[in-house]
Formats: C-alpha cells, sequence, structure tokens
C-alpha cells in the first residue's frame, strides 16, 4: 500500500511536469574556474515572469522499491522534514536512518527527483539566513549522494527565514523553522 | 485532476505577480505611520502657521502647513506647537506681531502663502523667522503643479530643517521596503513597496506569491534590485521604477541574491553560489561580465560597497560566527581583512554616506541589534534595544539609520539617529513590514 501510495505520487507528479513543463528554464550553470562564470540568466527582458523550474522528461516510473523495508518505506513517505540545531547545518545523527532510505529510494528509481528546500529560523540577517538554508540543503544533498542518489536526482534551494513552517518568536517555533524539506517532484 | 489543479495552480501564482509602474500604479493608502520614542532633549519649539490660501475654491488643495508640522515634528529635533495654541495666524511678513510669538516661547515661526496662477498652476512662498530677533531667515517662491504640492511641502521642511540643524533634510527622499500578507488559507503574499520618506505615498512596485527579499537602490534613485523566488528558485531582478520594466540580472542554479549598486550604478555586487557555497560575486550591468570575489568554503555574504567603490564589505563566517569583512572591489583579492572583532555576530554592513561609519546587525547576549561600527578601529556602539533588529540603511544626510525591529510578532520598523538619541517606530497598517532601505537624495 505505502508502494502504491509512493508511486502514485511520483507519477502524478511525471504528469504534472509533462503538462506544465517549462521551457526556458535556468540552465544550469556548468563550471568554467576562473573569475568569470557563465550568465545564463543576464540581461533577459522579462517583466512578466521566469525562474522557471527545469523540469525533464518523466523518468522511467515504477521503479521496483522492494529493496526498502516497509520501515524505510514509513521513512520515505511520511518522513520528509530535517531538522537542525540552532546556527547548525550538519544533520543530526537521528536523522541518519531516514535519509539513508531516502536516499536508497532514489539510487532505485533513478526517474525520481527531489528538491532539498533548506530554512532558517527568524534570528540573524535575512541573507545570512539564506545562507544557512543553502548550507543545510548542500548536508542533505551530500548524505543522500553518498547513499546512491545521482546528483541530476537533487535539486537545492534557500528560502532562509522566508518561509517558515510556524509563524512564531519562540523556540518551540524555531526548532521546527531550522529546516530542509525533501520534496518529491518526479 | 492532480495535473490539472497544480497546473492551474501555478498559472495562478505567475498571474499574480504584477508590476506596478511608479508613476501611473495606483497609489495605496498610506501604509506606515510614524511615532516619535524619544526625541532630542530640547527639541526647536517652533510655529508653521497655516499658509494663506489664494485661489479658487474656500480651501487650499492641500495642507503644506499640516504636512511641514509632520515632518519637522516626526524629526524629532522640533517641538511645533499646536495650530490651537496660535495667538495669530499671519501669512505675510507684515503681518507678524512677534511678541505674540515670544509669549508662547516660541524660537522661529515659519508662515506661507499659496496661490493659484493659472489652471493646474501654483505658487508658494513661504518664510521662515526668528521670533527674539525679529528677522527673517530665508524666504522662498515655489512654482509647481497641484500632483507637486505634497513634494513641495517636503522641499519646504527639508530647506527649513537644514537652515536649523545644519543638516540636510530627507523628508524629499523616498523608502523601500518588503511588506509581508497571510492570506486566510496561511499562504504569503510578498509586496516590494516604494514610499515617501513619511511612509505616505506608498505604491507597490512588485507583487509576488513567493518571496520578495533584499531591496537595494541604484545610487541615482531610479532603479531598484531585488530578489525574487518567483519560479522557486531566486533570482536578482533590477526594476526601473518610472516604467516598471525589469532585468533578470542572475538567475544561476543556486542562490542569487544579496545585490548591491556600485556608488557609479555601472556593477552590482551580489552572492552566487555553486555547491552550496556562498560567496561575493559582481556583475558590470552593460556587460554582463561577471567577477568572482571571494572563493572560501564559508558563507560570505550582503555584499555593500565603500563610498568610494574601491572596496566592498561583507559578512562572512570564515573564522566561525558571522563578522564584517573587507575586499578590494576588482580581482585580484589577495586577502580579505577582518573589520569587526567585538562581539560573536557582525552581519550585513552598510557604508555610511560619507564612510567614516558602517551600519551592523550585532548579536547582543540573545538579541540582535543595530550597531555602528568605525571601520578603521573596529568600536562598536550599539543604538537600538529591540530583540530582533535588522537591516539598517542609512539615510543619505547620514544622520539617521531606519531599521526592521519586531513589535510583538509583527514586523515594523523604526529609525534612530547616527548618535542613538532619536528613536521613531513606524508602525505598518497592514501585515509584517521589513527590509527598509533609504533611497539617495531625488534628483531633478
Amino acid at each position: 500500500m505505502t508502494r502504491l501510495k509512493l508511486l502514485s505520487v511520483s507519477l502524478a507528479i511525471a504528469f504534472v511536469a509533462a503538462g506544465c513543463g517549462g521551457s526556458g528554464g535556468t540552465v544550469p550553470d556548468e563550471g568554467t574556474g576562473g573569475a568569470a562564470i557563465p550568465d545564463d540568466g543576464g540581461g533577459a527582458d522579462d517583466s512578466s515572469s521566469a525562474g522557471v523550474v527545469t523540469t525533464g522528461l518523466p523518468g522511467p516510473g515504477g521503479s521496483d522499491i522492494s529493496a526498502l523495508t516497509p520501515q524505510e518505506r514509513t521513512l520515505v513517505t511520511e518522513n520528509l522534514v530535517v531538522y537542525f540545531e540552532f546556527d547548525r547545518s550538519d544533520v543530526r545523527s537521528d536523522f541518519n536512518a531516514m535519509l539513508a532510505a531516502h536516499g536508497q529510494l532514489l539510487a532505485t528509481n533513478p526517474g525520481v527527483s527531489v528538491r532539498l528546500e533548506g530554512h532558517a529560523d527568524e534570528r540573524g540577517t535575512r541573507e545570512y539566513n539564506i545562507g544557512l538554508g543553502e548550507r543545510r540543503s548542500q548536508s542533505v544533498r551530500q548524505i543522500l549522494l553518498l547513499q546512491g542518489a545521482a546528483a541530476a536526482q537533487l535539486a537545492t534551494v534557500s528560502y532562509g527565514e522566508e518561509r517558515p513552517a510556524v509563524f512564531g518568536s519562540d523556540e518551540g517555533s524555531w526548532s521546527l523553522n531550522r529546516r530542509v524539506e525533501l520534496i518529491y517532484e518526479q | 485532476m492532480s495535473l490539472s489543479m497544480r497546473c492551474k495552480w501555478w498559472s495562478i501564482g505567475r498571474a499574480a505577480l504584477v508590476l506596478a509602474a511608479l508613476l501611473i500604479g495606483a497609489a495605496a493608502n498610506a501604509q506606515l505611520r510614524i511615532e516619535i520614542r524619544s526625541g532630542v532633549e530640547r527639541p526647536i519649539p517652533m510655529a508653521i502657521v497655516p499658509f494663506g490660501w489664494n485661489g479658487g475654491g474656500a480651501a487650499a488643495p492641500f495642507d503644506l502647513a499640516g504636512l511641514v508640522t509632520a515632518d519637522l515634528g516626526n524629526s524629532g529635533r522640533f517641538d511645533p506647537i499646536p495650530e490651537s495654541d496660535m495667538l495669530s495666524r499671519p501669512t505675510r511678513p507684515a503681518d507678524i506681531n512677534f511678541n505674540d510669538w515670544q509669549i508662547l516661547d516660541v524660537d522661529v515661526v515659519l508662515i506661507g502663502e499659496l496661490t493659484e496662477d493659472a489652471a493646474d498652476r501654483y505658487t508658494i512662498v513661504f518664510q521662515l523667522f526668528d521670533v527674539l530677533r525679529g528677522e527673517q531667515l530665508l524666504g522662498f517662491r515655489l512654482s509647481t503643479a497641484r500632483a507637486d504640492l505634497r513634494a513641495a511641502g517636503h522641499q519646504i521642511a527639508d530647506i527649513v530643517y537644514e537652515e536649523l540643524t545644519g543638516i540636510p533634510g530627507v523628508f524629499s527622499t523616498s523608502i523601500a521596503y518588503v511588506n509581508e500578507t497571510r492570506n486566510p488559507d496561511g499562504s504569503q503574499r510578498f509586496r516590494l513597496i516604494v514610499a515617501d520618506s513619511d511612509g505616505e505615498n506608498s505604491r507597490v512596485i512588485a507583487d509576488s506569491p513567493d518571496p520578495l527579499m533584499s531591496p537595494a537602490w541604484s545610487p541615482d534613485g531610479r532603479r531598484i534590485a531585488y530578489v525574487s523566488f518567483e519560479g522557486e528558485n531566486s533570482a536578482v531582478y533590477v526594476q526601473t521604477l518610472r516604467t516598471g520594466t525589469r532585468d533578470r540580472v542572475s538567475s544561476r542554479e543556486g542562490v542569487n541574491s544579496a545585490p548591491a549598486f556600485s556608488p557609479d550604478g555601472r556593477r552590482l555586487a551580489l552572492t552566487l553560489s555553486r555547491d552550496g557555497n556562498l560567496d561575493i560575486y559582481t556583475i558590470d550591468l552593460a556587460t554582463q561580465v561577471s567577477r568572482r570575489l571571494t572563493q572560501s568554503s564559508s558563507i560570505d555574504t550582503e555584499p555593500t560597497w565603500s563610498e568610494d567603490g574601491e572596496s566592498i564589505y561583507f559578512t562572512s563566517d570564515r573564522a566561525g560566527g558571522p563578522q564584517i569583512y573587507r575586499i578590494p572591489s576588482v580581482p585580484p583579492v589577495d586577502r580579505a581583512e577582518r573589520v569587526t572583532f567585538e562581539g560573536s555576530y557582525n552581519a550585513r554592513p552598510r557604508v555610511s554616506p560619507d564612510g567614516d561609519s558602517l551600519a551592523v546587525v550585532h548579536r547582543n547576549q540573545d538579541n540582535y541589534r543595530i550597531a555602528t561600527v568605525d571601520p578603521d578601529t573596529g568600536l562598536v556602539q550599539v543604538l537600538t534595544n529591540g530583540r530582533l533588529d535588522e537591516s539598517p540603511s542609512f539615510a543619505p544626510n547620514g544622520a539617521q539609520i531606519i531599521y526592521a525591529t519586531r513589535e510583538g510578532s509583527r514586523g515594523v520598523l523604526a529609525s534612530v539617529s547616527s548618535d542613538g538619541r532619536i528613536r521613531r517606530q513606524i508602525a505598518s497598517v497592514a501585515g509584517d513590514v521589513r527590509e527598509p532601505v533609504w533611497s539617495p537624495y531625488p534628483r531633478p
């Protein structure tokens, strides 16, 4: 049942990607080294809308995920948020098992990709918190890569403190806002 | 089903991003209200007499004296007496009886007249008098259209303010800020707003369901750079206020953030990431050539230019906690010079107009406060007493710093004089307001 649910989710998202698929998405920045970097977004007059999500064609859906134990499947479908300590971006050990399960799911389902959204609590400056959220999403990304996920399956974005999960100014709210959300896309 | 729902959501999301041209956009109501929290010990007692009106209709089309009273009173340096206390209401020099004002312990009196010369053509004459000496301190004549009467009032306030304090006034300047409201379903709505420095005349220049952040003025005051998360990734835009059109300056993979115009307006310093590591870059706006200035594995962000454009100050946690560093604005960058040493958290520097001081966010115990730092000695002076104060921005005269603070759980704006003596709260009418940035002086 869990398997069905997961597959149906990923298939639905794959359909969406095909239906709404944007052209003119952002081009990945191929590193050239040195001081200058390629400018993929420069100069475009863009008064309507932009920054479209890069969407590919749906991958081979319905890959076998029976390698996951029932416990791991639960981890993957119901545990989609990693929480962090204040001003830290290293992943707490209690999230290792959960991320291992996500990594294995990605490794065995190359058509599935996940978007890692990094967030910070409201303390500290907004731009520094963008950095903190980015660093957190990269920490999660590294673990998923080590578990066998491919780089192409992983996208990261940092919202800093701009998209809190909970609106509040106390440790309870802050601890829920220092997080990386795993959002399965296709 | 999920296909159509998600597509629909997307198209709504995109349609909701509306760009309003600054001049033709519908003016929103005044969204901010200023309240003095502490002023100078002895503000100058003055009288601003209602201006005379020579024209059609019973009342003047605009209350100039009211605007000047609000401007000067809200500056915290003046104590304008209420109109009801006035014993006489002269509008011309010959009508002034200085005894009337000496009795009220008023030091200076401002009088004026507004005259309708032709259709949509007005002349304003105003004069400032020293009550004790009984002599005129200044007198001016202004010619203007009806739509510019408010701007003319701010100009009058600027002239009087400079005459009496020796500091150029900033009443004719603007502020840009971010407003966030929440819809009934809990979703967020972000607006980038430009308003007069008194919070009036606010205009929405960008409106989005996705975060808008980090507005920055061009040195000529005609463009604003900002970060938008439309399309689910950050990108840096430069928008021309008059037309509402904009250029997407950077939308690379990863972080595109923290834009800051160079003093000549030709380059943008900004933060980009590669493999999750944030570094400082500059982009030439004409040629699109970008140059990388930092290469550390730390978070390097929040760049800002020195007043001569030779250096860039930025925040980095390369030594553990965030601190301010300085580098040349053009490669090669041999080393970053650390500027702040006092305290475990100093971030988001902004350089004062004379270059002698940096405004930063400084952590004091568990509170984040606005402080100034001497870039040569590293000496820190804490100016505010909030819990989560952030985003300091100097007024173009260097005498005030506007910043974001909290009132309860609400985001509000506040300003503090650079010496810490005058504090003003600027309350928002709807939602959270934050990231205020003070415009440069307007250019004709």
